[in-house]
């Protein structure tokens, strides 16, 4: 009873926040909102006992998602572009006619689906043995549904490509974003000493334990990106520029290690295919690039184009 | 299975927050704005996808579009992403953060 | 009702009002940089002492640590956050590269 109260007030909750998110009278109060609806969601999600769905929505749904956004309107005032007045129109009954009946036929679907749909989970548990990891969400996005998270990389690799070719043509192979200062002996130089290595062990954690546990290589890679981007607000690295060999083979060596071991696999039975007495071994070998790949794709992504020489 | 399940419940939700993010990017001129709105429906199609999938409590969550899911929400960061440059870029080139179609009288030049 | 049933009740009462205080302060003050204030030194104390009560109720010291760690990685999310929320919203601060 009190875990249905709580679910019903979390849900209210969550489409309150959403409702300040999209109405915000300011555009930074917006953001914010969002941020703190993303956290929510992740609740959500722990409530339905998806845990990874909720590491993924608490680190990239609010956790980069915001840090994006929080910087594109932070670029967007200092180039003087402020919002136009009034900042949103007053409800016009189509707009929200056709809103309503959209959320009405979506949840008039939910209500017609069969009760009793097993869905896929007996067929993942029955072959879990044979995908030589313990977590069923892993094994379904390593093994089983390879295919999606090798494209899935490719595509975190074009979207990158697309974001640096944004860059004006007199900074193209120049670092990524502005360089960030920070008062020495300040909170952010001290916290981007003392955080990292914790963030590190987390990071790496999560990484691994995706095998058997809830985690794996897009949240642990999440949690690295956040470090590089921590210690590079405090002023203490600076991005490389884009043009570096280094940079380039990072991002490449996961999706490049995965296409690798996925084309080994036509081999021993097909594109993608994990022999299970190898597959824990490889999984791990591939998840550990993948983490290392994420996490600078993601952080330069967060980063934006290059915005300065190479230097 | 009787009454209204935890499952349930979210799926509903999640058919909300699509209905809020529709508006939301249909009343918005400001592109962020219209990012802010497109994530709130991105995840509101989750949680209905998610939550569809969680309904039988005796088997727990379905994993399979728990993988989809955790897929998809990193592809709503790298649009997000691509989205936000494309708009910071524009602006600098247009000065203003709305597009001319939205809004003939009113640029948002300061 | 036992002195650790007690001691939790007290501690989440004094932990929500603290969340309350900080809420309100984010909602109602002016401008940003006193809702950060509002929201991080209320929050901050808040979670701190409902931590503590849950700590009265932890299985084990295994529980306890991780309750403890909890509450440090939280303060310190909030201090960096609040660094970077500050920054990102200084008024007419001009582009450090120019």
């Amino acid at each position: 009873m009190t875990g249905a109260i709580f679910d019903i007030v979390l849900c209210l909750l969550i489409l309150a926040v959403a409702l300040a998110a999209i109405l915000g009278r300011d555009l930074f109060g917006s953001v914010v909102f969002f941020i703190v609806y993303g956290l929510l969601v992740a609740l959500a999600w722990t409530r339905l006992g998806a845990v990874d769905v909720a590491l993924a929505e608490a680190a990239i749904g609010a956790g980069l998602t915001g840090v994006l956004l929080v910087g594109a309107v932070a670029r967007l005032r200092r180039g003087g572009v402020v919002e136009p007045t009034p900042p949103r129109p007053l409800a016009r009954g189509a707009q929200m006619g056709i809103c309503v009946l959209a959320a009405g036929l979506v949840g008039a679907a939910i209500a017609g689906l069969d009760p009793d749909a097993a869905g896929l989970t007996a067929t993942v548990a029955q072959n879990l043995e044979a995908s030589g990891v313990g977590n069923p969400v892993t094994a379904v996005l390593l093994n089983f549904r390879g295919y999606d998270t090798l494209l899935e990389t490719v595509v975190l690799l074009v979207v990158l490509i697309g974001v640096w070719s944004l860059a004006e043509d007199r900074y193209w192979g120049g670092r990524p974003g502005l360089r960030q200062h920070a008062k020495p002996g300040g909170v952010l130089a001290t916290y981007g000493r003392f955080l990292p290595p914790l963030g590190l062990l987390a990071g790496v954690y999560v990484v691994w334990a995706g095998t058997d546990q809830p985690g794996g290589a897009f949240q642990g890679g999440t949690i690295l990106a956040a470090v590089w981007l921590l210690v590079a607000m405090a002023g203490l690295v600076d991005a490389p520029p884009v043009t570096a060999r280094r940079l380039r083979l990072t991002i490449v060596a996961g999706p490049a290690l995965f296409l690798a071991v996925a084309v080994a696999g036509i081999f021993m039975g097909g594109f993608l295919h994990l022999p299970p007495e190898h597959a824990k071994q490889l999984i791990q070998t591939i998840e550990a690039g993948l983490a290392l790949s994420i996490a600078a794709t993601l952080a330069l992504l967060v980063a934006g184009p290059p915005q300065r020489g190479a230097r | 299975m009787t009454g209204l399940d935890t499952a349930t419940l979210f799926a509903w939700c999640g058919a909300g927050l699509i209905g809020i993010g529709l508006y939301g990017f249909l009343a918005n001129r400001h592109m962020l704005r219209r990012l802010v709105a497109f994530n709130v429906v991105g995840s509101g199609i989750f949680l209905v996808f998610g939550a569809s999938g969680a309904r039988r409590a005796d088997l727990g969550p379905d994993p399979v579009p728990q993988a989809l899911i955790i897929t998809g929400i990193v592809v709503a960061l790298a649009t997000t992403a691509l989205l936000v440059a494309l708009v910071i870029r524009y602006a600098d080139l247009a000065g203003r953060a709305t597009l001319p179609e939205d809004e003939p009288g009113d640029d948002g030049k300061e | 009702m036992s002195i650790a049933t007690l001691f939790t009740a007290l501690m989440t009462t004094g932990g929500l009002i603290f969340f309350i205080a900080g809420s309100v302060g984010m909602l109602r003050f002016p401008d940003q940089h006193s809702r950060l204030h509002a929201m991080t030194k209320a929050d901050n104390l808040g979670l701190g002492m409902i931590v503590l009560g849950a700590m009265a109720q932890a299985g084990g010291p295994l529980v306890v640590f991780k309750l403890a760690l909890i509450w440090i990685l939280a303060v310190a999310a909030s201090a960096v956050t609040a660094q970077t929320i500050a920054r990102a919203t200084l008024p007419g601060q001009a582009d450090p590269e120019a």
